[in-house]
């Protein structure tokens, strides 16, 4: 089927080519850190993780979202997302490499990566982290690829694929707890340490991932003669309008507990998102964007009216994407560095080659996902013939 | 055509799957015969020994920053730790802090002046039960069972920074460019680092095992007291014993082995 990916219009080859050259920027600014260290990041000796591990766990979550597509299909027999499936497993293909990719390009040491196999240590979240997501990424690649190629053949898909797409489902749930383990096991980092921490990854990434999806789907039916379908975008829109909803409500259970407990070290972190301090607050502005956003997602995609109209519905989507990567992407991973432990604050703040790189991951994703959507389009419209 | 391509794909696939579960086969191999044909390191015959190093800090000794500095010096001194300009790329093993900084959760808003003022120096805690240990995903920082050090690999870290995050007092750093050209004078005998790489004090683990104490405590002229924690007669016990001393974020529950008396 890869065949299908060369075949395509200037419009494709050109999108392809812009998303090329961004790659190949990202690239050279990676063989510049590469040489000089990751000293040409904002990050410090207190805020030791920032743009790659957030943008990292943002994905994650991405990749997670693919399963509200998967799961109503497979486990409820919703015959309509029966369109769309492939979209979330190739969507969630993508996401993972970028994953992985931030992963690696944030490592002082990448040729050493092999480490993490050499000396496994399952004492390691780490190490979880690694095995769940290169198990989900071939878990997609294996589902996705064999059920494109039976219904490209027009045979049902083998039948032991069905183990694999009931497993893939709680492997859905698990990169994304695992990823949350990540963090709030560590002692000493309050703004973290809550067991709600997985619980609230999974939402905004239920939130995210679908929203990704119901934006590609639009431009899909633009592009090609396959129409994902009125009824799937839809039925995402009413997931994303759920997710968002128990997203922002987790949030306030956060503020609930730091704020009413009244303990510093829970909601000093907060107040440094939020409102600043000490005379700190390069993330007001940003943080309270991103409430505003999903604030605004949830009336969009709440009332029938606003979600039914499509044109709205892109917009909200855009809007949610938008405010789950600030909450996730920018404060989640900065703000619990800041204060530091020794309550000194040395805020971060990302540095260009630092975005440029984050950028290349990003479009490579894309053209990944590019690539897989074509595919899978040409295939459905093949079919559909 | 097409299904015999396909059939030497497949061949080749196996193949390489073949290949790579040598390795394995090699490892259960040796298992059998190297268990007596192992390397073993021997421990100097003047060698310090203990079950569990720890330290106690008599911070009442200190009067100003001024009085830190010959045994931050002497520290940095002696491990290479370069001295980078760029405050984010800052590397410090043991260095002097506020009361407030050291404990932020004992600060209270009306404290002794004289605790106010003075320095505390601060340091890896060598803890018990080391986080940074358990979020390390290649075994690169490790506690030594022989003696309790949670000593580092500057070999096998990946430069991953779960131990930085995972440690509740800051005493970890990360070389964020090559730290060779900042080092004033390179001390032959202890290796320099790369860029990449986190570390941290190690409580002289190099020196113990020439029976020498930490180059801090030998430089703080009795100020700090450093011995075996699971041995009654040892000075820190006898300190423990007899003042009052507080640990930095106990309620962590890592067992942090170093202790202040106030």
């Amino acid at each position: 089927m890869l065949e299908l990916a060369i075949k395509g219009g200037k419009k494709y080859y050109g999108w392809m080519t812009f998303l090329a050259v961004i790659v190949g920027i990202g690239f050279l600014i990676y063989l510049k850190q590469l040489d000089f260290g990751l000293g040409i990041t904002g990050l410090s000796r207190d805020t030791s993780w920032g743009f790659y591990i957030a943008n990292f766990t943002f994905l994650v979550g991405v990749a997670a979202g693919g399963v509200m597509v998967v799961l109503p299909y497979y486990l409820h027999d919703y015959k309509a997302f029966g369109k769309v499936t492939i979209l979330g497993e190739f969507l969630a293909i993508a996401s993972v490499i970028m994953c992985v990719t931030f992963i690696l390009v944030d490592l002082g040491q990448p040729m050493r990566v092999l480490n993490v196999f050499l000396y496994p240590t399952p004492n390691s979240v780490l190490f979880w982290d690694t095995v769940v997501l290169n198990g989900y990424l071939f878990l997609n690649i294996i589902i996705g690829w064999n059920v494109l190629e039976a219904e490209r053949n027009g045979v049902h898909y083998q039948k032991w694929l069905k183990p694999l797409i009931y497993l893939s489902i709680p492997w859905a749930i698990s990169i994304h707890t695992v990823t949350a383990y990540l963090y709030c096991g560590l002692p000493g980092r309050g703004f973290w340490m809550t067991a709600i921490l997985a619980p609230r990854f999974l939402s905004s990434a239920f939130a995210a991932g679908p929203a990704l999806l119901i934006l590609c789907c639009l431009i899909i039916r633009r592009v090609s003669s396959f129409d994902p379908g009125r009824e799937q975008i839809q039925s995402l829109a009413k997931i994303v309008a759920y997710a968002i909803c128990v997203n922002v409500f987790f949030f306030l259970c956060e503020v609930f507990v730091a704020f009413y407990s009244n303990i510093p070290e829970h909601m000093d972190h907060l107040k440094y998102l939020f409102v600043g301090l000490h005379g700190h607050g390069a993330y007001v502005p940003w943080m309270w964007a991103s409430f505003i956003l999903m604030i605004i997602g949830i009336i969009l995609t709440v009332v029938p009216h606003t979600r039914k109209n499509e044109g709205v519905l892109a917009a909200a989507c855009v809007v949610i994407f938008l405010g789950t990567w600030i909450d996730k992407g920018l404060g989640m991973i900065a703000g619990g560095f800041t204060p530091s432990p020794l309550h000194e604050i040395n805020e971060y703040i990302p540095s260009l080659p630092e975005i440029g790189i984050a950028l290349g991951v990003w479009a490579m994703g894309f053209l990944i996902l590019t690539v897989l959507f074509k595919i899978a389009v040409s295939v459905k419209e093949e079919v559909r013939g | 055509m097409d299904s015999s391509r396909r059939r030497i794909l497949q061949l080749l696939g196996v193949s390489a799957l073949a290949l790579t579960t040598k390795p394995v086969f090699n490892a259960f191999a040796k298992e059998a015969v190297s268990a007596e044909a192992e390397s073993v390191i021997k421990a100097g015959a003047q060698a310090l020994k203990a079950k569990q190093w720890a330290m106690v800090i008599d911070t009442r000794k200190f009067k100003s920053e001024a009085d830190l500095q010959p045994l931050v010096e002497a520290c940095h001194r002696i491990h290479n730790v370069p001295r980078l300009q760029n405050k984010r790329h800052e590397i410090k093993w043991i260095w002097g802090t506020r009361y407030h900084n050291a404990f932020p959760g004992k600060a209270a808003q009306f404290v002794a002046e004289s605790v106010e003022h003075r320095p505390f120096l601060v340091l890896c805690n060598h803890c018990e039960n080391p986080p940074c240990v358990r979020a390390c995903p290649t075994k690169a920082t490790f506690k030594r069972e022989s003696d309790g050090i949670v000593l580092m690999d500057f070999h096998r870290c990946i430069g991953c920074r779960f131990c930085m995050a995972a440690c509740p007092f800051g005493a970890r750093s990360f070389n964020y460019r090559d730290p060779r050209p900042f080092i004033a004078e390179t001390n032959k005998e202890f290796p320099t680092r790369m860029k990449g790489v986190v570390e941290k004090c190690n409580f002289c683990a190099e020196r113990l095992a020439v029976g020498r104490l930490p180059a801090c405590v030998e430089a703080s002229r009795g100020a700090l007291s450093f011995g075996d924690l699971y041995d009654s007669e040892s000075k820190v016990r006898k300190l423990i014993k007899t003042n009052y001393t507080i640990r930095r974020k106990q309620t962590l529950g890592t067992e942090p082995s170093v202790y202040y008396i106030v």
